[in-house]
């Protein structure tokens, strides 16, 4: 279902004066503007010009996006530290867990790709999953937000586009088949707890509404 | 259910006289520098902007040179140590008959950084001179150089799982070269290029020229 929104243009027309800047609703991607008209529970409202969806109202969001993130984070410290895969050539094994992909750069200048890539596929979902959490639990809860919420939540949407666990899980399977000719490779734990956080974050980022979020911490306690 | 919307119709936030925070999309009147609500500060699309898009697209491709030139991953076996760039380590897994993977590493680490430059240089460009191309075409090449952006980092992991895991003593090692590290910069960079890319240029120059363009 897709909620309708009224073009700012017809607003203009009666008066412009009486439009708040808060009742505008405006286009990330496009700068289109429009009067702020809030979907109701399963709605959508999508930018007209260029097909963004801006409001996604669905039902009991919050509560399962944090369900998720506490499963993330569980995940995540699990995968560190688990042996992630092992090898196995003419009697030789090693076992790398997570932490030892990441460290691998560790002599010289690449150590400052040791520490980005340990950031990129630990330390930055981990920070933006508690972050989820500590924004998102008053709001569930209608509560007021939490202290410091608008900058933790401002500081999360940074981090996104740096979050790269899906990325590190291809980079697994042809790791792998580079591998294969050269020694036997068998999964670890972790391995396995690896596959399911990868699925676990794209669900949990595809639930998240960012305009409601900001909306809930603006205006708290309305629902 | 959405409104029959004729473009023409739609009005953009600077048209009439507001602005809104890039981080949080909150509106605010025309002039706010900082959003009252999440704190960001607000980014103007200025020239200013697209000289950082430029600034650091070239940083990128600057970083880019070398992490071609130089041994990505050097392999030790018994018999021979064997240093491998991008592209020869694609050409070897092709002798190897893993042309799939050769494929996956050869579209992620060289023809998606290649077009991502094409793809940042152009839209910086198009958003100062007429384009060709239409407002919703641009606006796609975007969201997909953003999307597709990041995937180049696989390399990278590939290298990194691959030198941690082959460590049998003085069976067989491998080992990160000096490339991994401009590469992994040259990804780093052109995200932040891409980044630094205000979509909404795209979409208010063509209103400026609305005369000559009447459909998009």
């Amino acid at each position: 279902m897709v909620c309708a929104l009224k073009h700012a243009y017809n607003a203009l027309m009666n008066d412009v004066h009486t439009l708040s800047p808060e009742h505008i609703l405006v286009c990330p991607q496009c700068d289109a503007a429009y009067i702020l008209a809030r979907p109701k529970t399963g709605e959508r409202a999508v930018c007209t010009r260029c097909h963004t969806v801006l409001i996604r109202n669905k039902h009991e969001a919050g509560i399962q996006i944090i369900a998720l993130s506490l499963a993330i984070a569980i995940l995540i410290v699990a995968a560190t530290f688990f042996p992630f895969l092992t090898i196995n050539a003419a009697g030789a094994t090693n076992s790398a867990s997570l932490l030892d992909a990441a460290l691998a750069f560790s002599d010289g200048p690449l150590m400052i790709l040791s520490l980005t890539t340990a950031a990129l596929i630990v330390v930055v979902p981990f920070v933006r999953v508690i972050l989820t959490v500590y924004v998102l639990s008053p709001i569930v809860l209608n509560r007021t937000p939490a202290r410091g919420a608008m900058g933790a939540f401002r500081l999360s949407e940074a981090l996104r586009p740096w979050s790269m666990v899906e990325i590190f899980a291809l980079g697994c399977a042809v790791a792998l088949i580079k591998i294969s000719d050269l020694a036997d490779v068998s999964f670890g734990s972790a391995f396995w707890m690896f596959a399911v956080l990868v699925f676990l974050v794209v669900i949990q980022d595809n639930l998240i509404c960012r305009w409601s979020i900001w909306d809930s911490l603006e205006t708290p306690k309305k629902s | 259910m959405g409104l029959a919307g004729d473009t023409q119709e739609i009005l953009s936030a600077k048209d009439i006289g507001v602005i809104a925070c890039t981080r949080c999309t909150r509106a605010w009147p025309a002039g706010t520098t900082t959003c009252g609500r999440c704190g960001a500060s607000i980014k103007l699309n200025n020239n200013k902007s697209l000289q950082r898009v430029w600034a650091l697209w070239l940083a990128g491709l600057m970083c880019y040179v070398p992490a071609n030139m130089y041994p990505m991953l050097q392999t030790r076996t018994l018999l021979q140590v064997q240093q491998d760039t991008i592209v020869g380590g694609a050409i070897e897994l092709v002798h190897h008959d893993a042309i799939g993977i050769a494929v996956v590493i050869l579209l992620a680490s060289v023809v998606i950084p290649l077009g991502k430059f094409i793809a940042i240089a152009f839209l910086a460009i198009s958003v100062t001179k007429r384009s060709s191309m239409s407002n919703h075409q641009r606006q796609l090449l975007f969201e997909i150089v953003e999307a597709i952006g990041r995937w180049s980092m696989i390399d990278i992991f590939v290298v990194a799982i691959m030198s941690s895991l082959v460590q049998l003593d003085t069976l067989a090692a491998i080992n990160p070269g000096i490339a991994s590290l401009f590469f992994a910069l040259s990804v780093i960079f052109t995200m932040l290029s891409a980044q630094a890319f205000d979509t909404k240029m795209i979409w208010d120059t063509s209103h400026e020229r609305q005369g000559t363009t009447e459909h998009d």
